[in-house]
């Protein structure tokens, strides 16, 4: 009896520190399921995998995705490694895991497909350490390229919208040629400028801007130079048209030679007087404020896109007296601009240039579509972040970039 | 004549400005291809204008100087440093034009030593347009210009370490003039920008823009 009694009194002693000695086993649950598929809207060189969450998920644990080009494997191409408590897809409340990994870097040569397209097998494993190992079962994929990206569809649908705006504009100002103009005190004062290096027998200076003839402010720009050629011409004033880029100097070159032909003054165009200045930014810069200085031009125009390089120009005009017209839609210059030059087109206006100065019924008909169209985002604008405030996101939803 | 210098440049324009807008969209392998193909002839075909370019800027200035026009000095230097750069860029440390562009050369020393600091000293003469620009500017003559010369002198002294030392609140009242108002007036230029490229580029594809092409329709 007192054997017992002492067994007994041990125990309950012993009790706190048994499980020191005894097995731990913790075993992984492993998650439920485990899916492959095409990736959606991109070239078909991406896979997406997805997975519930896993009961023992802990940071100790880590999901490891083998990959083979066979059912059977063998499953040794390690495609992914993730700590089992990170990477969980939006919107699902850390319930499941989703990533994309594209499994051709990992393979050099497509699968047995007789179409030709790779199938890959996935294999998930969730692993604690080394002797802890869970498998959950294969899954599978043909990954293809889609054509069409349905993330972008709002911004295809406004761009549809859009056009068919602009184009409807356009038929109806052929119809009803008289289209309203808001006056743009710049563009005005273009032929004052014109009238003023004509009187004080000084060049006028035309500035492209440094991008290339891709951008679309620099064709605006060359739009402008050809109406202001003609005008040159016509006054029989000296034009000189300093050039960054070598494509833009063709064209440049074609487009004051044609206007001074239409101008009926083939005789008075220049060739040098529309030139290559240089072809990097600050000797461009350095070379067009010498001309400022030395041949003390009239009248300045910069109309494009500049960078640094455009207070050095604006002021460098300024210090000389010349009279300076800026149009940009580079709105990290505009205030320098505005500062320095007497007449600044901020951003639109320069590509609404051209329609202004020629007052064509098509062009006027494009800048009434541009007008509705902002009249719409700003409803929009309005609309949306008043819903939005008390918890509406239906238009945020709609304008979302995809 | 006019077949070739308008209406097969304006086909070409319909085509291609309908497919790169349409190459934007579709995210299949063969319009990634597409586009690659198009940049790298944009890309070749700017190297050849190059020449074009070149050949502009050394026949202006041999005419001056041939001329002897007021400044025809300078116009030396045009051809020296062209020739001299082409010199050493053919010599490339001894292994001529046929090998890979070799490290530390002279061609590379007349870049970091000449180019480089010619460049940074007209990027360093900013400073100086810009005090002169604050001063005619920053003057209180209508209420928009004042509101201007308010905001340019909270901001300027919100964005360095003295104006909290002046005022606490200088640098937070600095970040929101620049984070709301401007930010707002930044976006609404974007927006109108965005739109009207938009309504250019439309122009310039179905051909109702043809200015760039030279002279009248």
């Amino acid at each position: 009896m007192y054997k017992i009694f002492l067994t007994f009194i041990l125990s309950i002693f012993l009790l706190p520190y048994s499980s020191t000695f005894a097995v731990e086993v913790d075993m992984l649950i492993p998650p439920s399921d485990f899916q492959a598929f095409d990736t959606p809207n991109d070239n078909g060189k991406s896979v997406s995998l997805r997975w519930p969450s896993s009961l023992s998920e802990s940071t100790e644990a880590e999901y490891v995705v083998y990959a083979s080009l066979r059912k059977n494997g063998p499953f040794t191409t390690e495609v992914l490694r993730i700590n089992s408590k990170t990477m969980y897809e939006e919107g699902s409340d850390s319930n499941f895991h989703y990533m994309e990994i594209k499994p051709g870097k990992f393979f050099k040569k497509e699968s047995d497909n007789t179409d030709g397209k790779p199938s890959y097998f996935f294999k998930l494993v969730m692993m604690a350490n080394p002797e802890n190992v869970a498998v959950e079962n294969i899954a599978s994929v043909t990954p293809k390229g889609n054509w069409f990206n349905w993330k972008k569809l709002n911004n295809f649908i406004i761009l549809i919208a859009f056009s068919a705006l602009v184009l409807w504009f356009i038929e109806h100002a052929k119809k009803n040629p008289n289209l309203y103009l808001r006056k743009i005190s710049g563009l005005d004062a273009i032929d004052d400028a014109l009238g003023r290096a004509t009187e004080m027998g000084k060049p006028v200076l035309y500035v492209h801007g440094l991008n290339g003839m891709g951008s679309i402010s620099t064709i605006a720009a060359v739009n402008i130079l050809g109406r202001i050629a003609i005008r040159v011409a016509e006054y029989d004033t000296t034009l000189k048209v300093s050039n960054i880029d070598p494509i833009v100097l063709s064209v440049s070159q074609e487009v004051v030679k044609e206007s001074y032909l239409e101008a009926g003054r083939p005789d008075a165009y220049v060739e040098d007087n529309v030139f290559m200045a240089a072809s990097e930014q600050f000797p461009y810069v350095a070379a067009v404020s010498g001309i400022m200085i030395r041949e003390k031009t009239a009248a300045n125009f910069f109309m494009g896109y500049f960078y640094a390089e455009s207070l050095i120009l604006a002021e460098t005009g300024a210090a000389t007296g010349a009279i300076q017209i800026a149009a940009t839609d580079s709105y990290t210059q505009l205030p320098f601009f505005i500062t320095t030059c007497d007449y600044t087109l901020i951003g639109e206006e320069l590509y609404a240039a051209s329609a202004y100065l020629s007052r064509e019924p098509l062009l006027l008909g494009s800048l009434r579509a541009q007008d509705i169209a902002k009249g719409i985002i700003i409803t929009a604008l309005v609309l949306g972040a008043a819903l939005a405030t008390v918890g509406i996101g239906f238009i945020s939803f709609l304008f979302k970039a995809g | 004549m006019n077949f070739f210098k308008r209406t097969i440049p304006l086909i070409i324009a319909f085509i291609m400005g309908i497919m790169m807008a349409f190459q934007y969209y579709v995210p299949h392998e063969a319009s990634q291809s597409l586009l690659k193909v198009v940049t790298r002839w944009g890309i070749t075909i700017a190297g050849f204008a190059v020449f074009i370019g070149a050949y502009s800027l050394f026949h202006l200035h041999w005419n001056k100087i041939k001329r002897k026009v007021p400044g025809w000095g300078y116009s030396n230097f045009v051809f020296f440093g062209a020739g001299i750069t082409v010199i050493f860029g053919l010599y490339n440390g001894g292994e001529f034009f046929l090998h890979d562009k070799q490290e530390g050369t002279m061609f590379d020393w007349m870049y970091f030593n000449v180019q480089v600091p010619a460049g940074a000293t007209m990027f360093s003469i900013l400073a100086f347009f810009m005090a002169s620009a604050a001063y005619r500017t920053f003057r209180a003559r209508t209420s928009e210009a004042t509101i201007l010369l308010v905001a340019a002198v909270i901001v300027m002294l919100g964005r360095v370490p003295v104006g909290a030392l002046i005022w606490e609140f200088l640098p937070p009242i600095a970040d929101w003039i620049m984070s709301v108002p401007n930010m707002a007036a930044k976006r609404g230029i974007l927006i109108g920008v965005s739109i009207g490229a938009i309504a250019t580029s439309l122009r310039i594809i179905f051909g109702i823009e043809r200015a760039y092409l030279g002279g009248g329709d």
